[in-house]
């Protein structure tokens, strides 16, 4: 087979669109002027900055004034963690589920240093977060639930409507990261009934080192940002005029055909799936349909995910893994383990997301080029049979 | 991270890798819930390692390291190969990440059990020659 370059990594980052491209530069070395400064070459770039807020409000079900610019996901996952818990007032519990994003995880179990719990809520072997769990888990003291819309590693899309009603029962505040999700599947945060949002604009094909928070109106939590008063008050720091106009023209041309172009993507999805699965012993992880367009994940036995990565780069393809020698510990992804997977299983996973620009033969080439690539390192697995094309039960 | 030229060339290339029919020493370390197991089959003859191959389940490093180690000792004498370090495996790759430090001393653990196994075979107690092996498949998982 002829050699490609496929760059199949999109649920790590994205490459600049062109609308994004273009919709930055006027704001780099033109009208560069501080969008607070009141002469008429400043005012332009906040108008732009305006103009922006209201194409992101519109892309989300949401009004301007509840769509607040950061820097990325990770800040808007900080910021609502840390912002709620400092609101609180007392109440110190706070409920995730077990295969959030680190920028979750970590801003929640941070604040157990100043006396909060936190809950991590199981998933389904699908990765799914049950609305019952939910329920039986929320105390008179919790303050904040913080589950992901969709998944960065198996794709799984969370109940999020439900889940939010769960907690709105009870009265307390919900957050979604809908990193993996915003530009990529419908978002509309009144329906979805959330209180706060996270978004990254390199995600979606926007810049690096900008991104999107959405806060219900009426609710005022602590600030996570402090300085010169800008966001309205809410998130100081001058504004990445360039990123934010890049973020919301790419988000415009994401948000344009999406319907039609995510059922073709997922019917690549599913012709990569089945291509891949004819492997012996591999196995889809994820929801089988409640799931990302175009994120395949499989966990392949007798493998090990890094070596599968490397394997697939030399043939041009750059994928990823949740293996723990991706991840530079022993053990193999969090989400991976939760979803049930023992560690033995979980180092062969794999994870292609490919773009939207994507062929059939693309999709082939990959499909061949996993099978070419597993076959060479299963021939020097000492943990697989290849006469018999099976595992090896591991004798030390 | 960052791999040496040498480490994926050992990657993409491995040397010695297969089975060893007539091997008459077999060490196997490592386990599978740490993502890294190696076997080292060799075949001694007067105390010389005329043959080795190799397999390995693991990372790009460990596959490396594996590659490096076979080529170490193949035509050497037992007493040469077990005075092969990680560290010499490391640097005859140009260097591994600090992370996968540990892929080297894998390596050099398997040729040391494949060494104990050629002893124990000819019922002789490995220890005082080869000294105790680090212990690295405590967990060995039940299927």
């Amino acid at each position: 087979m002829e050699k490609r370059r496929i760059y199949a990594d999109n649920a790590a980052t994205t490459k600049l669109g062109d609308a994004a491209f273009e919709a930055m530069l006027p704001w780099l070395r033109e009208d560069y002027g501080n969008p607070s400064s009141v002469y008429e070459a400043a005012r332009v770039s906040r108008r732009a900055i305006e103009a922006a807020r209201a194409d992101m409000a519109a892309a989300l079900g949401a009004k301007p004034n509840e769509i607040y610019f950061t820097s990325g996901g990770t800040e808007g996952d900080n910021w609502a963690i840390k912002g709620v818990a400092a609101s609180a007032k007392g109440k110190k519990h706070i409920i995730i589920s077990a295969i959030e994003h680190h920028a979750v995880s970590e801003s929640a179990h941070a604040l157990e240093r100043y006396g909060f719990e936190v809950t991590e809520l199981g998933v389904d072997k699908y990765g799914l977060v049950s609305p019952d769990d939910l329920r039986s888990a929320i105390r008179d003291d919790t303050c904040l639930v913080s589950i992901m819309l969709a998944n960065n590693e198996i794709g799984t899309i969370e109940p999020i409507k439900e889940l939010a009603a769960v907690a709105h029962e009870r009265g307390v505040l919900f957050h979604t990261d809908a990193v993996q999700a915003v530009g990529h599947i419908p978002i509309d945060v009144k329906e979805l009934g959330v209180d706060m949002l996270s978004l990254s604009a390199h995600k979606f094909h926007g810049p690096k080192g900008c991104g999107a928070f959405y806060l219900r109106t009426g609710l005022r939590i602590v600030n996570l940002i402090d300085g010169g008063g800008h966001e309205r008050g809410r998130r100081s720091g001058t504004e990445n005029v360039a990123s934010i106009c890049g973020m919301t023209a790419a988000l415009k041309q994401q948000t344009e055909g999406m319907e039609e172009r995510n059922k073709r993507l997922s019917a690549l999805r599913d012709r990569l799936y089945s291509q891949i699965l004819e492997l012996p012993y591999s196995q889809p992880t994820g929801h089988p349909t409640d799931r990302l367009p175009s994120c395949v994940s499989v966990v392949i036995n007798g493998i090990e995910g890094e070596g599968m990565i490397l394997g697939l780069d030399e043939l041009g393809i750059q994928a990823s893994s949740g293996s723990a020698c991706t991840s530079g510990s022993l053990d193999p992804s969090h989400v991976l383990l939760a979803i049930g997977l023992k560690h033995e299983i979980a180092h062969g996973s794999l994870r292609i997301t490919f773009g939207e620009d994507a062929t059939e033969e693309d999709i082939d080439y990959i499909a061949n080029s996993v099978k070419q690539v597993v076959g060479r390192l299963r021939a020097m697995s000492p943990v697989w049979d290849s006469i018999n094309n099976k595992p090896l039960k591991f004798k030390a | 991270m960052l791999y040496s030229e040498k480490v994926m060339d050992h990657f993409a290339h491995p040397r010695n890798v297969g089975e060893l029919p007539d091997a008459n020493a077999v060490g196997t370390v490592g386990n599978p819930k740490c993502g890294d197991i190696m076997q080292m089959m060799l075949k001694i003859e007067n105390d010389v390692i005329v043959d080795v191959k190799f397999k390995t389940f693991g990372c790009g490093a460990a596959i490396a390291t594996s590659s490096m180690a076979t080529e170490l000792v193949k035509g050497a004498t037992i007493q040469e190969a077990l005075a092969l370090t990680n560290k010499a495996v490391m640097e005859a790759l140009d260097g591994l990440p600090a992370v996968k430090v540990h892929c080297s001393v894998l390596a050099e653990q398997a040729i040391r059990a494949a060494i104990s196994d050629y002893y124990r075979r000819q019922g002789i107690d490995p220890v005082p020659i080869v000294g105790e092996l680090e212990d690295h498949d405590e967990e060995v998982p039940e299927d």
